[in-house]
């Protein structure tokens, strides 16, 4: 399998370190339900058959994390980002 | 037909002209007091306990495929219950005692061989750690033996013991583990069930599960409707996405392992033996080809194949811990689908959802646990309680923080 890196092009996945499902948003910590939220937030994944949007880390390449689509069923690469840059404001605050 | 030594005779005698299937291919019936998703070890067993231990036998399993097709044909046939935390070794305790009786229960060779299994370590550290946990071991009632360079040489003169990068310091030996026949465990178990009048049911997938008020009433297949009082989800590989249909999210990732097998040699591998410093295990099956295997890939996959970097990690371990590797070929490689939990442990439980259970989790070690999980999994849908070896594999563990977290690597799949 090789991962299409948005700065080095094409590379092989012994590149790359496997984080997981990119979709997760950290809850805000001081909701009521900040607790259920977090438990589901740590523990729980749709793991779908089929496109899933996962963090890889091109540790011996450019060093960026890349959101990657890849379907599961088929290891087909359809999408790479990069994750939105640091200082943004976390996918669902207010 | 009650199998024995004067009935296989007889049979080869006349040519097995009369002998008969193992079991029914039966039709699936408008509905059942049970209904087992899953025709793999862990439903087969199941369903076989149900019948034999609760005398429930108005049950169904469901299978997909055909019965051997999935991950019962695809791991490496080892069997243990060398655990560290207390939480696991009385599961697995007892999954071992079931198999040491398994072939007189089922009257099916199973081809159970306790040839010892000997994990090797390699430091200071690790033989504190194999110390450990073989008390550990020994605390439960199970059999374990540190033991060092010189008498893990008189086992295994061919591992490279004195390697510089690796050298064997001794290893931790349950000589209770060994190996045991992965299609005639599946092929014993649905032989019993479909005697006691459980319906085996092939090329029967769930496409969907019925719920009325929080409570499910049956099942969607590709054979038509089948109502149920109670359905058992054992998919482990494919757990989320039948959970899926009932609206469960689960703390599951699905990954790809890979396995392999070499030529067939002479017998040169008694035990199973594992390799410290990586991740490498080997036996010999009794046709004569290695098995062995090593990590997972490491990423989410519904693929049944894995990729190259895995292959080649798995043999370079292989080669550090058994130089002579080299001069065998690779006969054939196969990756089938394992479910990940957050803590590497396995689920047995209910679920949200009344009536509905749910069988999974095993990670990498589903194999061995097949006996256990399918007693206590038929005692949870029998009695409506978990049974008590079984009682720490809760759903809501993680929530409640009661993690059985074997390697310590936290709520990380890829890593357990």
């Amino acid at each position: 399998m090789r991962i299409p890196c948005t700065h080095c092009g094409p590379r092989d996945v012994r590149e790359f370190s496997y984080l997981g499902d990119a979709t997760l948003q950290r809850p805000d910590p001081g909701a009521a339900d900040a607790l259920d939220r977090f438990a589901d937030y740590v523990y729980l994944r749709d793991n779908p058959s089929g496109p899933h949007q996962e963090l890889w880390y091109h540790g011996f390449g450019c060093q960026a994390w890349l959101v990657v689509t890849r379907d599961t069923a088929d290891h087909t690469i359809t999408a790479v980002r990069s994750p939105a840059p640091s200082g943004a404001p976390p996918r669902g605050a207010p | 037909m009650r199998y024995s030594a004067l009935s296989l005779a007889l049979s080869a005698i006349t040519g097995h002209r009369t002998s008969t299937p193992a079991w029914r291919d039966a039709a699936p019936r408008a509905a059942y007091r049970v209904v087992v998703i899953g025709g793999g070890g862990h439903g087969l067993a199941t369903a076989y306990y149900l019948a034999k231990e609760h005398g429930i036998t108005d049950v169904a399993v469901l299978e997909k495929g055909w019965i051997g097709s999935g991950n019962a044909g695809r791991n490496t046939t080892i069997i243990r219950s060398n655990y560290l935390l207390d939480g696991n070794i009385p599961f697995y305790e007892w999954s071992m005692k079931l198999w040491e009786g398994l072939e007189r229960d089922l009257n099916f060779n199973t081809m159970v061989s306790q040839r010892g299994v000997l994990n090797l370590y390699h430091s200071d550290a690790q033989r504190d750690a194999f110390a450990r946990r073989g008390n550990a071991m020994r605390l439960n009632g199970v059999d374990a033996a540190l033991i060092d360079r010189d008498h893990v040489g008189a086992l295994a003169p061919f591992l490279d013991l004195d390697g510089a990068r690796f050298p064997i310091r001794g290893g931790l030996l349950q000589r209770r583990g060994g190996t045991a026949r992965h299609d005639a465990v599946v092929w014993g178990y649905a032989r019993g069930a479909d005697r006691r009048g459980v319906d085996i049911v092939q090329s029967c997938e769930v496409t969907g599960l019925r719920i009325a008020g929080g409570r499910v009433t049956g099942v969607e297949t590709t054979r038509g409707a089948i109502g149920a009082d109670k359905v058992a989800i054992a998919v482990a590989g494919s757990s989320s996405r039948v959970a899926a249909l009932a609206g469960l999210r689960l703390p599951i990732e699905s990954h790809v392992m890979q396995a392999f097998v070499s030529e067939g040699v002479k017998p040169l591998i008694d035990q199973v033996i594992t390799f410290g410093a990586g991740h490498f295990y080997i036996s010999q099956s009794d046709k004569g080809g290695l098995v062995f295997g090593g990590d997972i890939d490491g990423y989410n996959s519904y693929a049944q194949r894995g990729n190259l970097p895995t292959v080649e990690d798995v043999c370079e371990g292989g080669m550090a811990m058994m130089p002579r590797l080299g001069r065998l070929r690779i006969l054939r490689g196969w990756g089938g689908l394992v479910d990940m939990s957050m803590d590497g442990s396995p689920i047995i439980d209910r679920t949200p959802v009344s009536g509905l259970y749910f069988n999974g989790a095993w990670n990498y070690g589903g194999f061995k646990a097949t006996p256990a999980s399918g007693w206590c999994f038929a005692h949870l849908i029998a009695r409506d309680e978990p049974h008590p070896v079984a009682a720490p594999y809760r759903l809501d563990r993680f929530r409640s923080g009661r993690l059985i977290d074997e390697r310590g690597a936290g709520a990380q799949p890829n890593l357990h």
